[in-house]
């Protein structure tokens, strides 16, 4: 789950990691007041999505008047489709160099790592196409941790003067402790800001909690759920499964991530376009088919639906239970292309087959095309 | 009967953690009637009684003293206490551990994973659909009805996806040596470069089919370890790749499948894979199409 700039600088802060000066505000009126206590101001819209600053969300007031006018367009915006609802208004800080540093997880080396460059402000994934040479690793063991030699390692890469040693281990030593505290994938300022005063200061930031450790943070928990909205979000009010939506007209409900993706990708390879993606996990009860094609029902760009499950400790003649159950309730509002293979496939086809669902495959090329197929004529 | 594949065979002894749940205990009856020769169980608690036959420890201390030296075990232990299990494991001398388990903290999976590899211990997954060497020993929640003996090995990040694969190499003739699912997870106890590397020292499997998706980059990193093999050390591989079409920054189903930070989308694997001459499958039906190929037979 990703956190707001906001709330990662009020983590941050807490840490004893400098941030710039400033308030989070949801009306013109308080901007204008937070500006004037400030001086020159940045205003930052507050958005989930990546890169913000090229999207115009970012704006720089030098008098505290201009931002009420500001705060009003930046309020009634949305960047990259998302509405923006917040701003976080701060002093402007004097910038000498724009620096990048960041902690999160190596998945090759199994282990926490650092990544710092003295190239700041343009996005990582940027910088690690155009100077991967300037991305300096630093290797954390779970079972250490922080060690001060990694700031020494850091100022050096970052180009610091040794005069602000200390200061920089204090950063990555509380990086670590959140980190760990919240249980992050990943903590990351960039850029940080070393300053005209020669300060260190973390002008933007950003934490990312892994979902499955959310259980351990219930005041974040609450929160979880939030940057999705629509299908995204009843999917997860429903408890149905993992879902995304897509832009395509043919809806998709399967078991497992893989053949989920699979099967997205099998409708495209033959011509079509899935509507969402729709992953119900494993061993899928009556209960859920039932919700989760229901909801799939009710999709307003979804033509047809097609349904996959390759059953191992699935039963079939249950999955067919529930989607008679949920055709019975709610109506064949559309096409359903089925196909099941696995565990007691031949009873559940018998049961879609008595209750007139007649659609059904065992081979998933050949229920894809005729998905791909029968939206086309719709 | 000759034994095959990697890591697990007929001669394995396997505990299951956390028997009497609903999962481990139906698993349990699943992997016995396949002739897994499961020798004991845990579950804090209630040990001392049976289930399917298998008797139930309080503790593995209790259940090695009891049964002898136990060379696997297999996790259906909840995820906010799945590390637990697995440090019981490790610190028991289990040199094989299962982690089916979903859902598990990313911070603790770090940690026992690197606690693992320092002490020679194998953790397959987490997040996986567990391992099958086919007529022999199923330590898997996979349908292993649907696996064919044979020369093939399947190493994978995907669970149905798998059942797919080899009921599409089933279809053609082909039969499998081991399946194995590395996980779905950000972090997983093993990567495609070590599994290959286990394929590579049996002498039954003659090829090999790598299951990938979107996310990291275990799939590039195979390819540049590939290429650079001595052709004496190269056995024939194929492999699919999921989430083609995946739109980036969203997470699809696994915690693992996310392109993130420029890295991880299906292009960038699909090409370094063809590169170093592995072809990739667009469909799992062109799978065994592509084996055939590969193998020449």
């Amino acid at each position: 789950m990703k956190l707001y700039e906001f709330e990662s600088k009020e983590i941050v802060a807490r840490y004893g990691i400098p941030v710039p000066r400033g308030r989070v505000v949801d009306k013109p009126e308080e901007a204008l007041q937070v500006a004037k206590e400030l001086g020159a101001a940045v205003l930052k819209a507050q958005v989930l999505v990546g890169g913000r600053g090229l999207a115009g969300g970012i704006k720089i007031v030098d008098k505290p008047e201009e931002a009420l006018q500001v705060a009003k367009e930046l309020l009634s915006a949305s960047i990259r489709g998302e509405r923006v609802e917040r701003i976080l208004v701060e002093e402007k800080v004097c910038i000498d160099r724009e620096l990048y540093i960041s902690l999160t997880v190596d998945r090759a080396a199994r282990k926490l790592m650092y990544l710092v460059s003295e190239i700041g402000g343009v996005e990582i994934e940027e910088l690690a196409k155009k100077y991967p040479e300037k991305i300096h690793k630093i290797y954390v063991d779970p079972n250490i941790g922080y060690v001060d030699y990694m700031a020494r390692e850091a100022l050096q890469a970052l180009k610091l003067p040794w005069t602000l040693l200390q200061d920089l281990a204090n950063i990555m030593k509380g990086m670590y402790k959140i980190m760990i505290d919240y249980d992050a994938e990943l903590v990351e300022f960039n850029p940080l800001a070393f300053t005209c005063e020669g300060k260190l200061v973390a002008l933007d930031a950003k934490i990312i909690i892994d979902d499955n450790s959310l259980y351990k943070h219930p005041e974040l928990q609450k929160l979880y759920g939030r940057e999705f909205s629509g299908f995204e979000r009843k999917a997860r009010e429903l408890g149905v499964g993992s879902y995304v939506e897509l832009d395509g007209d043919i809806g998709i409900i399967c078991n497992g991530a893989g053949i989920t993706m699979m099967t997205m990708d099998l409708v495209y390879y033959y011509g079509g376009k899935p509507a969402n993606f729709l992953d119900l996990g494993g061993g899928v009860t009556r209960e859920r088919i039932k919700k989760a094609l229901t909801l799939m029902l009710s999709h307003p760009r979804a033509k047809v639906i097609l349904i996959n499950i390759f059953a191992g400790f699935t039963k079939l003649n249950e999955v067919a239970q529930g989607i008679v159950d949920a055709v019975k309730e709610v109506g064949m509002k559309k096409p359903l292309i089925i196909r099941f293979k696995g565990t007691f496939a031949e009873e559940g086809m018998r049961i879609l087959k008595e209750n007139g669902i007649t659609e059904v495959y065992t081979e998933l090329d050949d229920a894809v095309k005729m998905a791909v197929e029968l939206a086309r004529k719709m | 009967m000759i034994t095959m594949g990697i890591l697990v065979n007929s001669s394995t002894k396997v505990l299951v953690q956390g028997i009497t749940g609903r999962v481990g205990s139906f698993m349990t009856k699943m992997m016995i009637d396949y002739g897994t020769k499961i020798v004991a169980g845990t579950t804090p608690g209630k040990g001392g009684g049976y289930v399917h036959g298998v008797p139930v420890y309080n503790t593995i201390y209790e259940a090695v003293k009891e049964q002898g030296p136990i060379d696997a075990s297999v996790v259906f232990v909840p995820a906010s206490i799945a590390d637990d299990a697995i440090y019981e494991a490790i610190d028991n001398g289990i040199k094989v551990i299962v982690a089916i388990t979903e859902g598990i903290p990313l911070h603790s999976e770090i940690r026992f994973i690197n606690y693992a590899r320092t002490k020679g211990v194998v953790i397959v997954g987490p997040n996986t659909p567990g391992i099958l060497t086919v007529n022999e020993c199923n330590i898997s929640i996979m349908p292993a009805f649907l696996f064919k003996r044979g020369s093939i090995g399947i190493v994978s990040r995907s669970g149905t996806l798998t059942f797919e694969v080899a009921a599409a190499l089933a279809k053609h003739g082909y039969g499998v040596s081991t399946a194995i699912g590395i996980g779905g997870d950000l972090i997983t106890g093993l990567d495609f470069i070590e599994t290959y590397e286990m394929f590579l020292r049996d002498e039954h499997t003659e090829g090999i089919v790598l299951i990938g998706e979107i996310g990291g980059d275990a799939e590039e990193r195979f390819a540049n370890y590939y290429a650079k093999l001595e052709p004496k050390n190269k056995k024939p591989v194929i492999a699919i790749l999921a989430g083609k079409t995946a739109p980036p920054g969203k997470r699809m189903g696994h915690a693992g499948a996310i392109i993130s930070m420029g890295m991880g989308d299906y292009r960038s694997k699909r090409e370094s894979l063809e590169k170093v001459g592995i072809p990739v499958a667009e469909t799992p039906s062109q799978v065994p199409l592509l084996i055939e190929r590969v193998l020449g037979k």
